[in-house]
């Protein structure tokens, strides 16, 4: 997993040259390699593309910096999908962007340790919606049936799933 | 609205007015906001993507502000107005040109409030305000915010507050920035020393057009990089406080100068007008680095018969897409130059004349 951002201008300092070339860095590229450990990279632009599409040394990297770690499966976390938009979070990882709101739950503890190292905090303070409680009852019900209906789809269980999804059809269009 | 109306004008962040003035051009707040039971935008369909601007239109143009805000669909806008928009601070570049499918901006009429929709996220509200103005832009946007809430509603995680695209925006959602010129310290070699002590406590530091781009004519943003675990006023006092340190070190720095090389600045300056007044060719880079002299001579009281407002009009009206809709015709980057210039001796001429 990687999290990236743009960072300095031009007039921020000589001590952000690009690791791999002797132009500026641009992008500060955080890599959790595992549970509670990352690597720091910065780049400039053309060579972080090049980094960004470097899956296997990546995966190789992670691995070897693993190498007292669980065993022989690398990318069981990068496998991992979100059921309500279908991102894997090898996608996240190689582009930087989630696909829906529902990856924060989806891909929760994947994150946990990219937000404490990004914000240095998990829980957010400051400004909620002044409707939250409405809101927020209505999402949780429709995650909730979201995962019903992929339950009843799998059990092959036709006519329960044809009510659920009607039901998150009401919810949706009353949201 | 016709946006050739918006030329004349400098915007709300261009006034060249409001507090700390002379070293503070800006600020600007922005907020991160998705609507829930869509994907993201980058993974949103054309059909959604119409969808949520549709939704994202209907609350703009009905929200309860005191102002009405006026919806541009950008595709709907040739390339030269979008990159108008962009040098008027009121669309990113990747709204204007690297995103594609529905999307839109909505503008109140000073050009304070803008909302771009289906950007990185489905909504990045932005509120400008000249000079240091961090309560004022914060109450703006508060305000604004609350107003689409009550039409649309919003991804909100308990836990992780504001959802976005990006892990790195999630909780408020919130990018509070302010645009200094600081001169004095790219003068007496200060400004990396400035600019190590932010990084260390996790504000960024970038260019005119925010990220990636180039420190161009002195002027530097700084932002808060956290937006998880501090509420908006603790974020936005963290920003206040380090800004007391940079106003107070730049205008050391001015002091030094006039009390150390006034001769040597005041010909510095006046070069500065000299060239801009006599070239018959000049970069957008160049305009930039002289008018930034300019900028400091005025506040230095080393010039007197130029306004601050004016060398803020200088600054916009020679960038590229400007300078291209003042011609009223289309022009590569060699007649760009020479067409700045132009507009440069004939605007300096014509400031020299009323004087007089």
């Amino acid at each position: 997993m990687a999290c990236i951002h743009r960072i300095t201008a031009e007039g921020a300092g000589p001590m952000n040259k690009c690791q791999r070339c002797p132009k500026q860095a641009t992008l500060h590229i955080t890599e959790v390699l595992g549970e509670d450990r990352f690597e720091e990279v910065h780049l400039c632009e053309d060579c972080a593309k090049k980094y960004l599409y470097e899956p296997q040394k990546k995966a190789a990297a992670a691995k070897s910096a693993e190498v007292l770690g669980e065993g022989d499966e690398p990318d069981a976390v990068g496998e991992k999908q979100c059921e309500a938009c279908g991102i894997k979070f090898v996608e996240f990882r190689n582009h930087g962007r989630l696909g829906c709101p529902h990856d924060y739950d989806a891909f929760k503890d994947d994150l946990l340790p990219l937000l404490e190292s990004v914000h240095g905090d998990t829980k957010h303070t400051g400004k909620s919606p002044r409707r939250l409680p409405r809101a927020k009852g209505a999402q949780l019900e429709l995650a909730q049936l979201r995962r019903q209906l992929q339950q009843l789809v799998t059990e092959e269980k036709y006519e329960d799933a044809a009510r659920i999804r009607d039901r998150i059809k009401d919810l949706e269009d009353s949201a | 609205m016709n946006l050739d109306s918006l030329l004349p004008n400098l915007g709300e962040w261009l006034r060249g007015t409001g507090p700390e003035s002379d070293v503070v051009v800006s600020t600007r707040i922005r907020l991160a906001r998705n609507l829930v039971n869509y994907p993201f935008t980058n993974r949103a369909t054309h059909h959604q993507k119409a969808e949520i601007a549709g939704r994202a239109k209907e609350a703009l143009v009905k929200a309860d502000l005191p102002y009405k805000l006026d919806y541009l669909d950008i595709s709907g806008l040739s390339p030269l107005d979008r990159q108008f928009l962009v040098e008027r601070q009121l669309i990113s570049r990747e709204l204007a040109a690297v995103l594609d499918g529905p999307r839109g901006v909505a503008l109140d009429g000073k050009e304070s409030v803008s909302v771009m929709v289906n950007e990185e996220d489905h909504l990045r509200l932005q509120v400008l305000r000249s000079g240091f103005s961090l309560d004022e832009a914060w109450q703006d946007i508060d305000r604004v915010d609350d107003a689409l809430e009550a039409r649309m509603t919003y991804a909100f995680h308990q836990q992780f507050g504001y959802l976005t695209a990006c892990p790195t925006n999630v909780g408020t959602g919130m990018r509070a920035s302010v645009m200094l010129h600081l001169p004095a310290l790219g003068l007496t070699k200060q400004i990396d020393k400035v600019f190590r002590a932010l990084q260390k406590i996790n504000l960024a530091v970038r260019g005119l057009h925010g990220e990636g781009s180039r420190a161009f004519g002195d002027l530097y943003q700084i932002s808060n990089q956290v937006t998880l675990g501090k509420s908006e006023p603790k974020i936005l006092n963290e920003i206040r406080e380090v800004l007391q340190t940079i106003l107070q070190y730049e205008r050391q720095a001015r002091a030094a100068l006039v009390k150390e090389r006034k001769q040597a600045e005041q010909d510095r300056v006046a070069r500065a007008i000299g060239t801009l007044g006599s070239a018959t060719m000049i970069t957008s880079e160049e305009t930039m680095e002289l008018l930034s002299a300019v900028r400091l001579g005025i506040h230095l009281n080393l010039i007197d018969d130029l306004p601050a407002t004016t060398v803020n009009q200088l600054f916009i009206h020679t960038q590229a897409a400007h300078l291209q809709k003042l011609m009223g015709q289309p022009l590569d980057g060699e007649e760009r130059n020479a067409a700045r210039a132009k507009y440069l001796r004939s605007k300096l001429r014509e400031l020299g004349s009323h004087q007089r």
